[in-house]
């Protein structure tokens, strides 16, 4: 049984159908990266486990439990978090009050905590009574992922962190998810950037329009194969 | 010395309407929804009030604390079966059915206590007053006002310093995402109407001492309200209470003048404000 897994996930915008079939999973301690061009379906299918978008019951199986028509709040307090993309802070809370938000009406119990996160990303702990939205990308980038790890997730999902991030900024960002993984979390992560997907990961899934065209570990995937699965191509 | 008692009263006076429109300005704060009904909701809570004064043989004082817990539930099941369903990017849906639930409820109470006017009887407290500096200050405005300074700071106490607080606040900027974090809105936002109704209840309380009222004169007090929150700046409620006053001031000085002009004056003041200030006084992106 793996720790999350989708069985044929479909999502619909309307009339327009975003994803076909998808079959993906990830194992207790993993990360998975989630890379494909603009368009392929990446974001919707981190909206559709997370359950902004609601599917069918056993189309989502966390742990083996089926969760697919839960609400985004359920899934978020059986242990699946998300750092949304674009990282949606709340604009009417301070830094600190942004990260307290993901522990909110329960007690939870593991590694993270105000302080751990401030540990973490120490510069978070000197804008702590800040507007979250007043802080530079990176830094709001920190507060989404902190915010999200203070509810201890088994399963963070990771939505384009590295988005509009200068590349040394991105740096210091994916310098945090080792510390992450030794904390106990899965990591599903959606990237653009193939190089910084194929680092940080154990294996990717490729997506082109609403399907995966392509999977496999880091290290045997060829340029190729990704190549020709990101644009759509022979090998895929 | 007549001019400060009059300026005096009508401040007093905005204590009542900035209850009036605390609840509402709360509402709105939180998910964007004008309930067309708050009038109408304060003037059921007088009622509910008035049954439970002469069933139980109550003082209006004590009746409150009764009926207090009863609209909270009204107000949470309100939300949670009725006005959750309609809200939405559309704001057209809730005005709708907020105006039906208006019509529905004064018929209601029309039905239930016909259109006599009643009074809520506060005793000797109605008459009493203190000697303030050559002033003759009536009791129950006093302890009105003072009520609306106490709603004003613990509502604010709330917002800022609790963690439901957080929660509404993470709601009203971003719902899908304040679901993300394990926030339900659906109950987040029934809570908040569950507490409005609470101020609703006490702004009801001072409504039916101070003057008769019947099942027809909850749209005038929505009025009264949403003009206060509008001065005020939607969702800032010390705005609100500077609202009320405003409207309060304008109307007593208006009736000191000519006691036709008093409801005009409130009006005229309110669109005053907006002609110099169109987003109210306090806006809440300055919050």
């Amino acid at each position: 049984m793996s720790l999350l897994e989708t069985h044929a996930l479909t999502a619909r915008y309307g009339d327009f159908q975003a994803l076909f079939g998808l079959d993906i999973h990830l194992e207790q301690g993993e990360t998975v990266a989630i890379i494909g061009a603009n368009g392929a379906g990446k974001s919707t299918l981190m909206r559709s486990i997370s359950g902004v978008l609601e599917n069918g019951a056993d189309q989502v199986c966390f742990q083996g439990e089926p969760i697919g028509n839960l609400p985004a709040s359920e899934i978020m307090a059986r242990g699946v978090a998300m750092v949304p993309e674009g990282r949606r802070l709340f604009p009417s809370l301070s830094v600190e009050e942004n990260l307290l938000i993901g522990t909110y009406g329960r007690k939870v119990q593991g590694h993270w905590s105000l302080q751990t996160i401030f540990d973490l990303f120490p510069i978070l702990k000197e804008r702590r009574n800040h507007p979250g939205t007043a802080l530079s990308g990176g830094q709001q980038q920190m507060v989404a992922i902190g915010r999200a790890l203070m509810s201890n997730p088994r399963v963070l999902l990771c939505d384009e962190i590295s988005l509009g991030l200068a590349p040394v900024v991105i740096k210091d960002i994916y310098a945090a998810v080792p510390r992450i993984q030794e904390a106990g979390a899965s990591l599903i992560v959606v990237e653009q950037d193939i190089g910084q997907a194929l680092k940080v990961s154990d294996r990717v899934y490729c997506m082109m329009e609403g399907r995966v065209t392509l999977e496999g570990t880091a290290d045997t995937l060829s340029r190729e194969a990704i190549h020709d699965a990101y644009f759509g191509g022979a090998a895929a | 010395m007549i001019w400060i008692d009059t300026i005096i009263q009508g401040i007093l006076l905005g204590g009542l309407y900035a209850l009036f429109a605390a609840g509402l300005s709360l509402v709105f704060g939180i998910m964007r929804l004008v309930n067309l009904a708050h009038g109408d909701l304060i003037v059921f809570a007088a009622y509910l009030i008035l049954l439970l004064v002469s069933l139980l043989g109550l003082s209006p004082f004590l009746a409150v604390i009764i009926a207090a817990p009863i609209m909270f539930g009204v107000g949470w099941a309100l939300q949670r079966h009725v006005l959750n369903r309609v809200l939405g990017p559309d704001i057209l849906p809730p005005l709708l059915v907020t105006f039906g639930l208006s019509v529905v409820l004064q018929n209601a109470l029309m039905e239930g206590f016909s259109a006599d006017s009643q009074r809520l009887p506060a005793g000797d407290i109605a008459t009493a007053s203190v000697q303030v500096g050559g002033l003759n200050l009536g009791v129950l405005p006093l302890l009105t006002f003072a009520s609306a300074i106490l709603v004003i700071v613990g509502l604010n106490q709330l917002f800022y310093r609790t963690e439901l607080g957080r929660a509404f606040r993470a709601t009203s900027d971003d719902a899908v995402t304040a679901g993300l974090m394990g926030i339900r809105p659906d109950r987040i936002f029934a809570t908040a109407t569950a507490i409005a109704m609470l101020v609703v209840t006490l702004a009801a309380l001072y409504l039916g001492m101070r003057a008769n009222f019947d099942p027809n004169i909850g749209p005038a007090r929505l009025i009264y309200a949403f003009e206060a929150v509008i001065i005020g700046g939607l969702g800032s409620l010390w705005g609100t209470l500077v609202g009320g006053v405003i409207i309060g001031v304008a109307q007593t000085v208006g009736a000191a003048i000519n006691p036709e002009w008093q409801i005009l004056a409130g009006h005229l003041a309110f669109l005053i404000v907006l002609l110099i200030k169109p987003r109210g006084l306090f806006p809440r992106a300055l919050d």
